[in-house]
């Protein structure tokens, strides 16, 4: 028990850190990179809950695409290159507002829910049951198919958006 | 006998008992041992540079009809050993201009998401660093880290060609990524799991056999990913110079060279494991399972020979060409055999009404038919669009 709360304080700083490093680096390009070190400290939590595929998830999605695709985007903005660019714009004061806010409400929350605890057992082959329950009409088929659509459109938009009149 | 025969497990359980006999708790023993198991998977991997730098320089002078490096004794099969000495007396520069951190950070990085893939792959029964359930899956995602490192040198080195390389970077290994997993998902419908162990203990015919299509597209994008010639781009010398390791030099360079081989064998045992039918070989396994660790390490080598064989017979393609094979040829291909694979897994093998191999068998049929009707289609637009009526059709409506 010792050691999983171990591991998990060191992967809390690890996800803490990268979050920081986020929000007060200066450089954007850095900033990306040290949402890829966020990532992967949530990945790591996953992992120390027993859900290995959400954690290979994780990483696949918010590393391989999310991240890939936010450096790109920087990358491609022209006036990052410069030395004198700053991350922080004039609308930081409504930025700061929103973001105390939402802080307050998430604490707000964390202190009033009871949080219940599961008594069931961890099943031994979770991967079997979730790919289950993905394709069963009684759990997650309709949830499962809209979202495959929801993809599929925004697809189709982004070809339409990219295509060459 | 036995002992000889299955030496490698039970030299570990012999390795556990001495540890026991000493006295130590069984954590400690568990912690001993999973650390000297990572240590000879990271010697694996890092010893692959050693073994393959001449290999690829022997084999590739040997079709290039050259003798190839021959000063280093003997046989020139030192030189890796020579070029390691040189690099580590080389200067050590950073551009002025070049963000340092990440500069640093890059040669750093880039050799980790090569080495963590060894944990997955099965050299044997049970000789495996962890079987994990959703290892393909691990596989996969593991190599978003490699893009990552990769991009941070490139932008890191604060070189136009550099750049312009991490653009590639971006372009080439999404691209060729999405065949992959479509192949490996063929895979996994086939064996019906995806633990690396789980898929060598399905194939009862290496899945290379059975689906042939999958197993080259798997190829092809396991070489885009490793980034080997002829499909190298990100750093094709004549375009790119050298693309994003062109500003690092000395260890650091070395630690983007050792990547590219650890890489490499890491992706010829994936290929092995895939569709080669991994540490089996006619029944070998059962009569000896010592040479299990052989049997992968020949196959692999085979693969990378494969590898250097497509190197110095193609010439290097046109970028835009690569990443339109890729999204136009590759994906569709890749996404037709995975419905038809998905289509065959649905024959009821299990409740012994039909043979289990006539599943592989119509999935080979299936196949050829696939590869033929390819053909058919390549030949007709290659002859031209006179000849192709729907072509002609297609490019009509484009218009």
């Amino acid at each position: 028990m010792v050691v999983t709360q171990v591991i998990f304080i060191i992967l809390s700083a690890v996800a803490l850190i990268g979050a920081l490093g986020v929000v007060l680096s200066r450089n954007l390009f850095h900033a990306a990179i040290f949402l890829v070190l966020s990532f992967v400290g949530v990945a790591g939590f996953y992992v120390l809950l027993e859900a290995e595929f959400l954690a290979m998830i994780q990483i696949l999605v918010y590393v391989g695409a999310i991240s890939i695709l936010i450096i790109f985007a920087i990358m491609l903005s022209r006036r990052l290159m410069s030395p004198d660019f700053r991350a922080s714009n004039e609308q930081w004061l409504w930025a700061l507002v929103a973001a105390v806010a939402l802080f307050a409400i998430l604490v707000i929350v964390l202190i009033q829910v009871d949080w219940p605890v599961a008594q069931a057992e961890v099943p031994s082959d979770t991967l079997v049951e979730l790919g289950k329950a993905l394709v069963d009409p009684g759990q997650y088929l309709l949830v499962f198919e809209v979202a495959s659509v929801l993809l599929l459109v925004a697809l189709v938009g982004a070809v339409i958006v990219a295509r060459e009149r | 006998m036995d002992f000889i025969l299955n030496f490698w497990v039970e030299l570990g359980a012999w390795a556990q008992d001495v540890l026991f006999g000493w006295g130590l708790p069984v954590w400690a023993v568990n912690l001993i041992s999973d650390f000297v198991g990572v240590l000879i998977l990271l010697v694996i991997g890092v010893m692959a540079v050693l073994i393959f730098t001449p290999m690829e320089r022997k084999v590739i002078a040997r079709m290039q009809d050259r003798p190839g490096p021959n000063r280093v004794w003997p046989y020139g099969l030192l030189q890796a050993l020579a070029d390691a000495i040189k690099m580590l007396t080389k200067e050590d520069i950073t551009p002025r201009h070049a963000d340092r951190a990440l500069h640093m950070l890059a040669p750093l990085i880039v050799a980790i998401p090569a080495l963590l893939v060894y944990a997955v792959l099965p050299w044997g029964p049970n000789i495996i660093g962890k079987d994990l359930n959703v290892g393909v899956l691990y596989i996969v995602a593991i190599g978003a880290f490699h893009v990552i490192a990769l991009i941070i040198a490139g932008w890191g080195s604060k070189n136009k060609y550099s750049l312009l390389s991490a653009f590639r970077v971006v372009n080439q290994l999404l691209a060729y990524e999405i065949p992959m997993v479509f192949c490996i998902l063929s895979v996994i419908l086939f064996s019906k799991t995806m633990s690396t162990q789980g898929i060598v203990e399905a194939q009862t015919i290496p899945y290379f056999v059975v689906m042939p299509v999958a197993g080259m597209i798997f190829l092809i994008c396991a070489m885009a990913e490793a980034n080997r010639s002829p499909v190298d781009l990100l750093e094709a010398d004549s375009e790119m110079v050298a693309g994003y390791m062109i500003e690092y030099s000395g260890m650091k360079f070395a630690m983007f060279f050792i990547a590219e081989y650890v890489n490499m064998f890491a992706a010829a045992i994936i290929i092995s494991t895939l569709f080669l039918g991994g540490y089996k070989f006619f029944g070998l396994e059962n009569l000896a399972p010592v040479l299990t660790p052989v049997i992968v390490f020949c196959k692999a080598a085979f693969v990378i020979f494969c590898m250097l064989w497509f190197r110095a017979t193609f010439p290097r393609v046109r970028f835009d060409h690569l990443i339109g094979f890729a999204w136009k040829f590759l994906v569709p291909l890749a996404m037709v055999n995975l419905l038809l694979s998905a289509l065959v897994v649905k024959i009821p093998v299990e409740n012994a009404r039909v043979e289990p191999w006539v599943q592989g068998a119509v999935m080979l049929v299936g196949n050829l038919i696939v590869i033929v009707v390819t053909g058919f289609i390549l030949n007709r637009s290659a002859r031209g669009l006179e000849d192709a009526p729907a072509l002609k059709r297609i490019v009509a409506v484009e218009r």
